[in-house]
């Protein structure tokens, strides 16, 4: 019998997690030792999370679509540029009410995720051919919205609610105490939490993992939160744009990991005709998978525009890719039916710290292009060859 | 016209757990046609598959001779380079690709760099004419029927020169004339020379085309009859076929029968593809609690579709007929509906249909079901865990915890685990198509444990089955369904495998006739 995951397991299962902390130590000693400071210096680490912001959203939602059989939205991209040029119109040019703007800018979204869905799911359309007419579409739709210009700068009372920081002052002392206090109540909710699920489990009666493990993950958790909460702090506090991130990265996890629509995305990838015959609508759960991506690219859009002070014509090239690319370094399989919101974060992340990395370092950008190239290869062999190696101990 | 072609002997091929064949000896003669009878899972098969080197030389024991010469093939290349051909159950064309493409597939006219199209379209329309088809090689397979697609595949054996034509089922898909068109252009080849290896379980064509028949059961050779020495007598064949004590394979239960539980009338399907092909027609059958049911019939006459169609309309279209459960007439439009009606289908495919390899045990139990875990579409884990672990104590399915990956359990396990699930969904009514194909005979009796309780308990079920003896092993009653029609109902202390045999064939003759 196997009660509890042996070190073998743990690592396997999270070996593209210790990629990311390796990499990252990597980094570090690469630019302390070219004398250019540090990778965790604290305004970098802010600079981190807005930076790759999108691709988290993204990849969120790209994730639910790969889950349902391997299937990529390509679309993504020239979507995140529509619903940014409709903001810019809306909130610049048109000056309308911003919270009715964004409503209608994730309507939007939602709208070209459902126009895709209805292909793919009820006319069985091959997602990739839906979507690489999207691409074209939507880019087009954009270009004509700008008529080829750059909209911009979007007033204050927009951008505060996606660049500003919490707390809102600038007494330094207390910014950090705050935000580290704030970490430390994540801290104690997260044990907390884990402490009472831990109970319930042991009144009812259901197995439980050794104390030993459980107090493990908290002590690595909390050391996470703390450490971050502190490099915050020390510079402007927690950005607002990563309570946005949270909340969708926490809600979706959730969602796949416990929810009953979540579970049919798995029955769905892992095996559509068994899923059929156990009831399961499989048109309607494919349908919703890509209407979500077209609404979580809504939400990229907005925060993009704001990140950027502008709406433009070329914005979100290539974001789909990177999307992908976070999937799958994060442990998706390419058929479906495996694959978790944490691992696409984990493998947002860790392209973000290789962009943010090589351009610290001051690497040129063609070359950083090529590295990344062999750098995402190499990290997804070396997961799939770990994964294997395990299996067959 | 009697020198030996052909001779295997002493084939012993063992695959995990189970012996599939024991110590074969067969003959071919040259120019004879000669056909190989037995029961589904009896071993034809892989015999066949053993000669054309689909399981290479050393995978199993034994010789194979041509024209006296001991031969080893490692791939079916090899095989076919002697003079070999295979054509299988399912087709192996390419539906895109022209009749003449996929004829000289991987046997290119021309050279490697400059394939010759005039040659390939010329020889393929010289060959085509040979078996009897007037389309041209240049459209695609997709736009021919069955029966032409079969006619392709001999027409492609030919094209490589085939010594020994080797037929899987061949007429398992066709119709009637169809079939008749393909049994008279073997004994025509036979009359030009050609050596043919017919493989069938329908005996009236066996009995139409066949110089001698071999009747292997249970990876044995029983008997092999000459034609020259004594004309063919269809009952001594299904003798030679299912003669076999079935005592003790079974499991006792207590028999308490009660109400008709389901009625189905007049059910009739038509072919998803083919619009005009009727795959059920007019099915009238019904079942009672606590009891056991069988649907007996040979592949190819619809009870897989017929109880996949009744499941929620998940096979065929322009479905008619009517439902009744406890006397309610019931529409069951989809599966959804059909396991809200306390009915569940474990299908006879569980790696394709039934279950999601790459999951858990847990996650495959609760799938159909996952009301019974969830509050307000949220799962509770570890209510799920529960339910697994009981489950598998249930079932007896053999594994380290529930997490553990369906593909990595033994079909045995791997049926179990599909039982459960549908256990899981607390059915009145189970249709159970084929509960033990390829699983072992210990495995069996489990599945056979647990069929009986379930019918204890009052529920009724229905059991496919290819497996003769299992049906008469386990089921209270018995329909027989042939060509999509129930043409035989029988008590199972009645009945006999002659007895439903008999039953097949003689509706097989009166349909040929016709």
């Amino acid at each position: 019998m196997r009660h509890s995951l042996g070190i073998k397991d743990s690592m396997k299962k999270n070996s593209m997690l210790l990629v990311l902390i390796a990499t990252m130590i990597l980094f570090n000693g690469l630019i302390s030792a070219s004398g250019r400071g540090s990778l965790f210096v604290p305004a970098n680490i802010s600079n981190l999370i807005s930076q790759n912001s999108y691709v988290v959203i993204l990849a969120t939602g790209m994730l639910l679509c790969i889950l349902t059989g391997g299937n990529i939205d390509l679309s993504v991209g020239s979507v995140v540029a529509l619903v940014g040029a409709l903001a810019g119109t809306l909130i610049v040019n048109l000056g309308w009410n911003i919270y009715f703007s964004i409503f209608i800018c994730l309507l939007t979204g939602l709208a070209i995720g459902a126009w895709q869905g209805f292909w793919i799911a009820y006319v069985r359309i091959p997602p990739f051919i839906t979507t690489l007419a999207g691409m074209l579409l939507w880019r087009g739709v954009a270009l004509i919205i700008l008529n080829g210009l750059t909209i911009s700068p979007f007033p204050e009372e927009y951008l505060r609610y996606f660049n500003s920081f919490l707390p809102n002052t600038d007494d330094k002392a207390r910014v950090f105490t705050i935000t580290f206090v704030l970490g430390v109540i994540i801290c104690l909710v997260v044990i907390a939490y884990t402490l009472f699920n831990r109970q319930t489990k042991k009144k009812k009666g259901y197995q439980i993992e050794p104390l030993a493990y459980t107090i493990a993950r908290i002590v690595f958790l909390s050391a996470a939160i703390l450490l971050v909460a502190s490099l915050l702090g020390q510079h402007k506090g927690i950005p607002v744009v990563l309570i946005l991130l949270a909340v969708i990265v926490l809600g979706y996890s959730y969602f796949t990991s416990r929810s009953v629509p979540g579970r049919h995305l798995y029955a769905l990838g892992g095996n559509e005709k068994a899923a059929k015959l156990s009831g399961i609508n499989t048109n309607r759960v494919l349908f919703f998978a890509y209407a979500n991506m077209g609404f979580l690219a809504g939400v990229a859009a907005l925060v993009g525009v704001a990140r950027f002070n502008s709406a433009a014509p070329t914005a979100g090239t290539n974001y789909e890719l990177d999307a992908i690319g976070a999937c799958f370094i994060g442990g998706a399989s390419a058929y479906g039916g495996t694959g978790t919101v944490g691992g696409a974060i984990i493998g947002a992340i860790f392209m973000g710290v290789l962009n943010n990395g090589m351009s610290i370092l001051g690497i040129d950008a063609n070359w950083q292009k090529a590295v990344k190239g062999i750098v995402v290869l190499a990290a997804v062999v070396f997961d799939v060859l770990s994964k294997k190696r395990v299996k067959s101990n | 016209m009697d020198t030996l072609l052909l001779e295997m002997k002493h084939i012993t091929k063992t695959f995990p757990g189970v012996k599939a064949l024991d110590d074969v000896t067969l003959d071919v003669r040259q120019g004879e046609i000669h056909a190989i009878v037995g029961e589904n899972g009896a071993g034809k098969s892989t015999l066949m598959n053993i000669l054309s080197g689909v399981y290479p030389a050393g995978s199993f024991e034994g010789e194979i001779i041509i024209h006296g010469e001991s031969c080893h093939f490692h791939t079916i290349k090899e095989s076919e380079q002697k003079g070999i051909a295979i054509i299988h159950q399912e087709l192996a064309l390419v539906p895109y690709l022209t009749i003449g493409e996929n004829m000289f597939l991987g046997n290119e006219r021309g050279s490697y760099f400059r394939i010759d199209w005039d040659k390939t379209y010329n020889r393929a329309d010289e060959l085509l004419s040979m078996v009897g088809l007037e389309e041209s090689s240049k459209i695609a397979i997709k736009d021919i029927g069955v029966g032409k697609q079969q006619l392709v595949e001999i027409a492609k054996a030919l094209a490589k020169n085939v010594k020994v034509l080797i037929l899987d089922e061949p007429t398992a898909s066709l119709n009637d004339s169809e079939a008749k068109k393909l049994l008279d252009l073997l004994l025509e080849f036979k009359s030009k020379g050609m050596t043919s290896i017919l493989i069938s379980h329908k005996l009236n064509e066996v009995s139409y085309v066949a110089d001698r028949i071999t009747v292997i059961r249970d990876g044995q050779v029983i008997t092999t009859m000459d034609k020259e020495q004594k004309a063919f007598a269809e009952d001594e064949i299904i003798k030679a076929m299912v003669g076999r004590s079935i005592e003790d394979r079974f499991p006792k239960r207590n028999i308490k029968i009660g109400e008709v539980s389901l009625e189905v009338e007049h059910w009739t399907v038509y072919n998803p593809i083919n619009q005009g092909k009727k795959i059920c027609d007019d099915i009238t059958i019904n079942l009672h609690k606590g009891e056991v049911v069988g649907i007996s019939g040979l592949m190819g006459a619809g009870r897989t579709e017929f109880v996949m169609s009744l499941f929620g309309k998940s096979y065929g279209q322009d479905i008619s007929g009517t439902v009744r459960i406890n006397g309610k007439e019931v529409h069951l439009n989809t599966v959804q509906q059909a396991i809200d009606n306390k009915i569940a289908y474990v299908t006879e495919d569980r790696k394709t249909n039934g279950l999601i390899l790459s999951k858990p045990i847990m996650e495959n139990t609760t799938l159909a079901n996952l009301k019974a875990i969830s509050n307000h579409q949220i799962i509770d884990p570890d209510l799920e865990m529960q339910v697994s672990k009981d489950m598998v104590a249930k079932m007896g399915t053999k594994c380290s915890s529930v997490l553990e990956d369906v593909n990595n359990l033994s079909g045995g396990n791997q049926q179990k685990v599909l039982l459960g699930k549908w256990i899981f969904t607390e059915p009145e009514i189970l249709l159970l198509d084929e509960p033990t194909r390829g699983i072992d005979v210990g495995a069996k009796y489990e599945i056979y444990t647990i069929i009986n309780q379930l019918a204890e308990e009052g529920k009724s079920i229905l059991v496919i089955s290819s497996e003769m003896p299992e049906i008469l092993g386990i089921c209270d009653r018995i329909y027989v369904l042939s060509e999509g029609r129930i043409v035989g109902e029988m008590l199972g202390s009645e009945a006999s495998q002659e007895a439903i045999m008999t039953c097949i064939i003689q509706n097989q003759k009166g349909a040929k006739t016709s």
